[in-house]
């Protein structure tokens, strides 16, 4: 171990504390939270899980969430690949702009587009939908997938196409079979951030949702808000909200570290 | 770049893209524009006002403290992420099984639903019963974010810099991990010092991706929401409320909605304008 190693650990540790203090407090009662200042929960409780995984108003909130976040990411990984393909390959009227204004979409605050989200979606009968949240989400994720995986592609030799054109193969068994394999770690990372970015917003997703699809990040806002100040309970939904994240993580870590390293992000 | 070839087919492949992103953003935006030139009392009738609107906006002092609060936060932040970020980047290892763990952890933080980094920056930062505020406090040093604007802007600052900065880090890693062998050879072959190193190989290769995280960062501080919400709720008083907090308290809470329609417009050109800015010069480079 070398001496600059000590910087890293520091940092890790750092972003550790806060979250070490959310499981702490997800473990101790009431009383103890609001009576005392401990490191550790004294009083050992596991209360707070119990009522999560009992109570259907807390635990399908999980569902909901990991149901609009799958959609969503299914949807913008499959149509930015031939996107992301067609601004890697070809030139055409307008493909600089219609770029740029692919990516303008990233830059939209989402909340100057809550309200009118919300009426369209009423409109199209979508509303408190999965289906809702995710296309809501294309909105940003379509634009970060078109442009990580179009930064992948452009990596990718256009040898590659010929010598498969050359080889007898029609253009979608050519995608398919050679173009999507070869780039699998880019659609690893685009799929990775997509995941991210919907997992996590909570504007959007709690705008176009009221009690069907409600997802797990607005039951707990609604909690802080109506049944008093049960912090543990609080502590307790968001300790089991890191765990998808992390999850993820553990098991994309090789592909982002490659594909990190090969890519545009 | 230029090896591209001509075929203007390809919109074909773009097609299911355009329709889902325009079905998201074009109707939407149409609304807003709709609702930025109109005055209503209910019941769907609606008068045509012009650009009314859009003066009130420009000239109300709530709008400017808005913005400049948003400035002040977006500089302060970037000033902080950026340097450190690529710090931390520049002292991680290089390869092993040390890589791996240092990139879980590093980005978990990235993946936290944003209300609870809001929440879990709350519970950590009470002066009562959080590790952050009781430690402060214990110091001698008088915090309460929920009372001080200072503190409050202290902890949001913080929250950021631990929410973001892991950002930075994996995309400079990348950056750093993109540069061949050779060059660092080369540079101790000359008795190169690290900081021209740094200076004259490692940072001029980091500059494609810094871009990115710089337009990241800035793009999605810009639009900040949740974490501060949750966190401070804008306050005390109005002293952290950000430009997306500011516009969702008088779409939502006031239902003014020409106003709240043609802030919405002003702030998306404002990021637009800015982002194009940074795009350009990325692209720029690029071309070179």
């Amino acid at each position: 171990m070398k001496k600059t190693s000590i910087v890293p650990i520091i940092y890790i540790l750092a972003l550790m504390l806060p979250i070490y203090w959310l499981i702490n407090m997800s473990f101790k009662t009431t009383n103890e939270i609001l009576g005392s200042f401990s490191l550790y929960p004294h009083e050992f409780t596991f209360d707070n899980y119990i009522t999560i995984f009992t109570d259907p108003s807390w635990y399908t909130g999980y569902f909901n969430s990991m149901a609009y976040v799958g959609i969503n990411t299914l949807i913008s990984v499959s149509v930015a690949l031939p996107a992301a393909y067609a601004f890697s390959r070809f030139r055409f009227i307008g493909d600089k702009h219609l770029f740029f204004w692919l990516l303008t979409n990233r830059m939209a605050p989402p909340a100057v587009f809550a309200l009118p989200f919300l009426q369209l979606y009423s409109a199209v009968n979508l509303f408190d939908t999965p289906l809702a949240v995710a296309l809501a989400h294309c909105l940003f994720n379509i634009p970060l997938a078109v442009w990580i995986l179009e930064g992948f592609m452009s990596g990718i030799p256009k040898e590659l196409d010929e010598t498969a054109y050359v080889d007898g193969y029609s253009f979608p068994r050519f995608f398919v079979r050679i173009f999507i394999p070869t780039v699998a770690a880019g659609i690893g990372v685009a799929a990775f951030f997509c995941f991210m970015f919907s997992w996590v917003e909570l504007l959007l997703a709690k705008t176009l949702t009221s009690v069907a699809a409600k997802p797990i990040a607005a039951i707990m806002t609604r909690t802080a808000s109506t049944s008093g100040y049960e912090l543990g309970l609080l502590a307790a939904a968001g300790t089991l909200t890191i765990i998808p994240g992390a999850f993820v993580i553990y098991f994309v870590r090789n592909h982002i570290a490659k594909g990190f390293a090969l890519g545009r992000v | 770049m230029d090896n591209k070839t001509v075929n203007q087919k390809a919109w074909f492949f773009i097609l299911p893209v355009i329709i889902l992103v325009a079905f998201n953003a074009v109707i939407p935006l149409m609304t807003v524009v709709n609702y930025s030139v109109q005055e209503t009392f209910g019941n769907n009738i609606f008068f045509f006002e012009g650009v009314r609107w859009f003066e009130q906006i420009l000239n109300s002092d709530r709008f400017h403290a808005a913005l400049l609060r948003q400035l002040r936060f977006t500089a302060i932040i970037l000033a902080i992420e950026v340097p450190l970020g690529v710090a931390i980047a520049l002292t991680m290892p290089k390869e092993g099984v040390w890589v791996s763990v240092c990139l879980v952890f590093m980005a978990m933080p990235l993946l936290i639903p944003w209300n609870v980094v809001g929440a879990m920056w709350n519970i950590f930062a009470l002066p009562d019963i959080g590790l952050l505020g009781h430690s402060i406090n214990a110091l001698g040093i008088d915090y309460n974010f929920t009372r001080q604007p200072f503190a409050a802007w202290f902890t949001t600052i913080l929250m950021d810099v631990w929410h973001w900065t892991s950002l930075v880090v994996l995309l400079a890693y990348a950056g750093l991990r993109s540069i061949p062998d050779a060059y660092y050879q080369a540079a101790k072959i000359d008795g190169a010092k690290p900081w021209a190193v740094f200076r004259y190989i490692q940072l001029p290769k980091l500059k494609r991706v810094l871009t990115i995280a710089i337009l990241l960062r800035f793009m999605d501080s810009f639009m900040i929401y949740t974490e501060p919400f949750v966190l401070t709720g804008g306050g005390p008083g109005n002293s952290t409320t950000f430009m997306s907090i500011d516009l969702m308290k008088m779409a939502l809470g006031q239902f003014d909605l020409g106003p709240a329609a043609a802030m919405s417009l002003i702030y998306f050109f404002i990021v637009l304008l800015l982002s194009w800015v940074f795009y350009t010069l990325m692209m720029k480079d690029e071309a070179r």
